[in-house]
């Protein structure tokens, strides 16, 4: 293969790894706008609270450390944040939400943001806001097969990443199509009111979803954090998603997916090919103008429900 | 017995449509704008007028801009600190290659150049709407912040990335720079700002505030009727930028003096003027007022208390504060969703009655 094919097959495979990264936070958004409708502004902060909470279970000098003397294995500190997660969702449907049903979408936006400054100020406090280097076992650097194989350099951890997104996918479309309780989530997600008139309690589906997007949030800051540390420009990534939502749709799980593969090549390729036509820099908008060019051919994204209005 | 309209016969359509069809109404607004333009002036020093006055003026601008777009025409919009950006380098570039041009023409003609780019990132509002716009108009927020940082032209290639307004007179008093008095600027912006919400005002209660409203509670409906989306659409977007980009001329010229485009018009400004506009209400120009008012106080209040009240070290009190801002707006919209503006108005129905409960 010629030099000048491998690297742009390497910038793909960059952008693609980069696009996976994106996916794990922009399924998250698209969990919770599907089952309320809610769109979560909160989202990457929720991926900073879970990064900050898991580095204090298993990192020497983190709270456990600090107050008994030994740190968690890293499964045990996983699943606790998980558990923290929960009750972050819980307290959020407890405290915020509960009080807002049948609010406009707007408010509840709002709200999030308001939930936002909230996570990220208790964060700060209870976690401190140096940046913290998150090391779970996770393998770090090239990976020597691919280097050898295809002369391609492509980052460990960003491999793991996607499979983690793959099985992540997995799992929860398992959990969306066979189980009772996504059975339940679609139906909130369907219509609320039909919902509710068969016996299905929001409240309890609003804790649940918000779990999971709790625990899809962990899962996305456990990457994050790996790869360039806990810090507070985590939260920040959620703005990095909003284009891949609205590329793929807010409302489709496979969307987030392919949207954020698109956002991660388009933008690794236009920083490479066209950035010097602008001098550099381009990433932080280019992903927001190529959605936008998007919408003005399909205003529901890729894979969104058509939007049907009635007078 | 002391807010009754009962007795104030309206002889003419005028009488009965004027903005302040109370006399009680009339007469506080009088006493606000004479203490505002006589009582201030005299008391103001630098501290008052960089940390409260001023920031009040321009992001109450900014707001009444915002709740135009927002509140009146239902376009939600997330680029407000790029906005802000375009008035403020307008301003800039037109300060130093016309020196002399009368200040008053300069933020004029800021906003209209603000207009004229409002328009043009308002278009995809034509085809796509709620939360898919709310993301498009982020495009523009980090369009032109990237822009004013990566283009030299725009900072007169100044090595240092920072913009820094120059000196300027305004009828022979000095309003902007370090030489200019606190009087001078206050009443520079107040001015302004008086005399454009009385506009707003006006705007909104007129046709084209009407169609923009009609759009805004459902926009096929508003076509049905025969309202064009487009000219509403896009009339709401130029207006609506015409006043986010004074207010950013104001906001760089007359507060800061010295702007860096990252920092002073980042996606914090957007959100900030849209928190103004929830907390003080959506779709009223007075909340706007008032959620200015609540949202440049707060901070500095909450920040005295901590650190000069209970001792708490700057650094924590800073996150205490993130985090209560954040508190009180989910309060607030639990509590009033309709904002400071909603309170106001339960407050002089309430005042009607007063002292019997019905």
């Amino acid at each position: 293969m010629s030099p000048d094919f491998l690297f742009f097959l390497e910038i793909i495979v960059s952008g693609l790894m980069a696009g996976v990264m994106y996916s794990l936070v922009a399924l998250g958004f698209v969990l919770i706008f599907k089952a309320s409708g809610i769109f979560n502004f909160a989202q990457g902060v929720l991926c900073l609270f879970a990064a900050l909470a898991l580095y204090d279970f298993i990192a020497p000098g983190g709270w456990v450390d600090r107050w008994f003397g030994f740190t968690l294995p890293v499964w045990l500190g996983i699943i606790m944040t998980a558990g923290v997660m929960v009750i972050v969702a819980w307290l959020i449907e407890r405290l915020v939400l509960r009080y807002l049903v049948n609010q406009a979408p707007i408010i509840l936006f709002m709200a999030t943001i308001g939930l936002a400054y909230v996570l990220e100020g208790m964060g700060d406090i209870l976690f401190g806001s140096d940046v913290k280097p998150l090391d779970i076992g996770l393998p770090q650097g090239a990976s020597d097969y691919m280097l050898d194989t295809f002369g391609l350099y492509v980052e460990k951890l960003e491999i793991v990443a996607a499979f983690v997104a793959a099985a992540l996918v997995a799992v929860l479309a398992v959990f969306f199509q066979k189980t009772r309780i996504g059975r339940a989530l679609r139906a909130v997600a369907d219509d609320h009111q039909a919902a509710l008139s068969v016996g299905i309690s929001l409240r309890t589906i609003w804790v649940i979803v918000w779990s999971v997007a709790g625990i899809v949030a962990m899962v996305a800051g456990i990457m994050w954090g790996s790869k360039s540390g806990v810090q507070f420009s985590l939260s920040l990534i959620a703005l990095k998603a909003l284009p891949v939502l609205i590329l793929g749709g807010f409302t489709s799980v496979p969307g987030a997916i392919i949207g954020g593969l698109i956002i991660g090549v388009g933008e690794k390729l236009a920083e490479i090919y066209v950035g010097p036509l602008f001098g550099g820099a381009i990433e932080n908008w280019f992903a927001y103008m190529l959605a936008l060019a998007f919408l003005l051919v399909r205003p529901q994204g890729l894979f969104g429900e058509k939007i049907i209005e009635r007078v | 017995m002391l807010y009754r309209e009962t007795g104030q016969f309206k002889p003419t359509y005028q009488a009965d449509q004027a903005i302040f069809p109370i006399a009680q109404d009339r007469w506080f607004i009088t006493a606000v704008l004479a203490v505002a333009f006589l009582v201030v002036p005299l008391l103001i020093d630098d501290y008052w007028a960089n940390a409260i006055f001023l920031p009040f003026l321009a992001y109450a601008l900014a707001a009444i801009g915002l709740n135009i777009l927002t509140g009146y025409c239902g376009q939600v919009s997330l680029g407000t600190g790029g906005f802000m950006a375009v008035g403020a380098f307008s301003a800039f570039k037109l300060m130093t290659a016309f020196p002399d041009l009368n200040f008053i023409i300069v933020v004029i003609l800021a906003g209209g150049v603000t207009a004229l780019v409002g328009v043009l990132f308002g278009l995809p509002s034509l085809r796509i709407k709620g939360f898919y716009l709310a993301v498009a108009t982020l495009a523009a927020q980090f369009f032109l912040v990237w822009l004013f940082n990566k283009v030299g032209w725009f900072i007169n290639y100044n090595a240092t990335g920072q913009v820094t307004a120059p000196p300027v007179e305004f009828f022979g008093v000095l309003i902007i720079g370090p030489e200019a008095t606190p009087p001078a600027r206050y009443l520079f912006c107040l001015a302004f700002v008086a005399v454009f919400a009385l506009a707003a005002k006006n705007i909104v209660r007129g046709r084209i505030g009407r169609s923009w409203m009609a759009i805004r509670d459902m926009d096929i409906a508003a076509e049905l009727i025969g309202i064009r989306p487009l000219e509403a659409k896009l009339s709401a977007f130029a207006v609506s930028s015409f006043y986010v980009g004074m207010a950013g001329a104001l906001y760089f010229a007359v507060w800061l003096g010295a702007a860096e485009p990252g920092e002073a018009f980042g996606i914090e400004q957007s959100f900030f003027v849209l928190f103004i506009i929830i907390v003080g209400g959506l779709g009223s120009i007075l909340g706007s007022f008032l959620g200015a008012a609540f949202m440049v106080l707060m901070p500095i209040l909450l920040k005295n208390f901590m650190v000069n009240g209970i001792g708490v070290e700057v650094v924590t009190a800073k996150h205490v504060e993130i985090t209560t801002m954040g508190i009180l707006i989910v309060f607030f919209l639990i509590v009033e969703p309709h904002g400071l503006a909603r309170l106001w108005q339960i407050t002089k129905e309430k005042l009607r009655l007063w002292p019997f409960p019905h």
